[in-house]
């Protein structure tokens, strides 16, 4: 995945560790930034023909192409299901969080 | 003066072009501006500097104060030193951006030139805009010429950059008394000032190499410790005004006394306090009763934040009654200035008689007579005669 992984986030320990103002260091990702998110998308590789239209439309640029199969980073992903809709093969499912694949 | 270029030049300036030469002198790399009477010499004069090439710095002519400020935080950002000026209204356009830059630490310089707010329309001199913005964060200086004006635009930046500080510091000069009235000014070498004031190397700034993320939310569990670092930054520099006004006095040779400066208080029985140009008329008035024989003293208060409390405390166990002038109010209540010297005398056992006097709204003059007046109200006070605690000078009826 080309965005940043979660990583223990090492918080001030006194007053002299704290930043001056503020500021920490940027491109960390602390906790997952999709904690609200109610569907989430399942892809079914099997049906997936590759045309990248869901890669391409996600508003929130969370699906990788760089290992060749299509993958969604869950870290990010805010579950819209615009992938699901414009997917013309219906390779993705929206599945309703806390609920199993079918 | 002899020729040698490290005395620098005496020129005949406004205050606001002192402040101008000011600003030159510690070069700025970005400028962030928006006219407004009476600020609006400064804009241009830094504007003839840059067309003239006597002054390199990114000049930014922005479509507001809220964007002058925001321009100027984007430049403190990346490490470049930046300047800004403005006046009444703008200040209180910026009002948002000013919690901004404080709460972030970058310690921008502005000149503020004091005027009155609306309404009722007016473009003359009150000091009710700055002292609305009081709970900003700013350190906020006030100055009674355009020497003092051009020398503390050089010394705000060596506070504001001092690691002990990093906070953003106001230059208050009174409209027009003090922004449109002539003299003789003394321009530092660029050398000199130079050698006093070394490139600015922030160490709160973007870099490529160690991407950053500013400004950003800091949670309830969080936020509280940031307010707690900028009250110490501010206590932090009490000491740090002192010290940059020793080491200013012992390379160009005038010393303004750090955050206040006494005259004639040694054995004075009653002192006024004062902001910015009223100290100027105040100290002919104190001359001329000295004279006479009146043991009357004048304090010339230069920073209203941090606020000296503990020289206050000292001084009331000097004096049988003080004076306080306001050039603003703080309606409901009284001056701003008599209400934080009065918070500071409540810790300090004796505490001496104080009349707080409001004078000098939307530019009305505050004359000889008048602070005759006040001190002649003091003396009264002092020796048991009912006075009222708060009064306006100078009322038409």
């Amino acid at each position: 995945m080309a965005k940043p992984k979660i990583v223990k986030f090492r918080f001030p320990e006194s007053l002299e560790e704290m930043p001056l103002g503020p500021s920490a260091a940027a491109g960390i990702l602390t906790e997952p930034n999709s904690g609200w998110r109610v569907q989430r998308p399942v892809l079914d590789h099997s049906k997936c023909s590759g045309c990248l239209l869901c890669w391409v439309l996600c508003p929130e640029g969370v699906i990788d192409k760089s290992k060749g199969d299509l993958e969604i980073d869950m870290n990010y992903c805010k579950g819209c299901g615009l992938c699901a809709h414009e997917c013309p093969k219906k390779a993705i499912q929206m599945i309703r969080e806390g609920e199993d694949e079918q | 003066m002899n020729n040698n270029p490290k005395d620098g030049n005496l020129d005949f300036l406004n205050g606001d072009e002192a402040v101008a030469y000011g600003a030159r002198l510690c070069r700025p790399q970005v400028i962030a501006v928006y006219p407004i009477t009476p600020q609006t010499i400064v804009v241009e004069k830094i504007s003839e500097f840059v067309a003239n090439n006597e002054m390199t710095c990114e000049y930014i002519h922005v479509e507001s104060e809220h964007s002058a400020m925001c321009a100027a935080m984007g430049a403190s950002l990346v490490g470049a030193r930046a300047f800004t000026a403005t006046s009444s209204q703008g200040l209180a356009y910026m009002h948002e951006m000013l919690h901004y830059v404080s709460g972030s630490r970058f310690p921008i310089v502005m000149m503020n030139a004091n005027r009155t707010l609306a309404a009722p329309w007016n473009i003359f001199g009150d000091q009710r805009d700055s002292l609305s913005q009081r709970d900003t964060g700013w350190i906020q200086a006030y100055v009674e010429n355009g020497q003092e004006a051009l020398d503390m635009i050089i010394q705000a930046y060596a506070i504001a950059e001092d690691d002990r500080v990093y906070t953003p510091v106001m230059v208050n000069l009174d409209g027009f008394v003090n922004t449109h009235t002539f003299e003789l000014v003394h321009i530092p070498a660029q050398e000199e000032v130079d050698a006093f004031l070394p490139p600015f190397k922030s160490r709160n700034a973007v870099d490529f190499h160690h991407p950053r993320s500013f400004c950003m939310t800091a949670s309830t569990e969080w936020n509280m410790e940031f307010r707690y670092q900028q009250q110490e930054a501010m206590d932090r520099a009490r000491g740090v005004i002192a010290e940059v006004d020793k080491g200013f006095g012992d390379r160009f040779g005038r010393y303004y006394g750090g955050m206040v400066e006494e005259i004639r208080c040694e054995d004075a029985e009653v002192v006024l306090v004062g902001m910015g140009s009223v100290v100027g008329t105040s100290r002919i008035v104190v001359d001329r009763l000295r004279e006479k024989g009146f043991k009357v003293g004048l304090v010339k208060l230069r920073f209203y934040r941090p606020f000296p409390r503990e020289y206050f405390k000292g001084l009331s166990r000097r004096v049988k009654a003080m004076g306080v002038i306001d050039r603003d109010i703080s309606f409901g209540y009284e001056g701003a200035v008599a209400s934080d010297i009065k918070s500071a005398l409540a810790g300090a056992g004796a505490v001496p008689k104080v009349i707080n006097f409001i004078a000098g709204i939307a530019g009305r003059d505050i004359t000889k007579e008048n602070i005759e007046g006040m001190y002649d109200k003091l003396f009264n006070f002092a020796r048991g005669k009912d006075e009222k605690e708060m009064q306006f000078i100078g009322l038409r009826w």
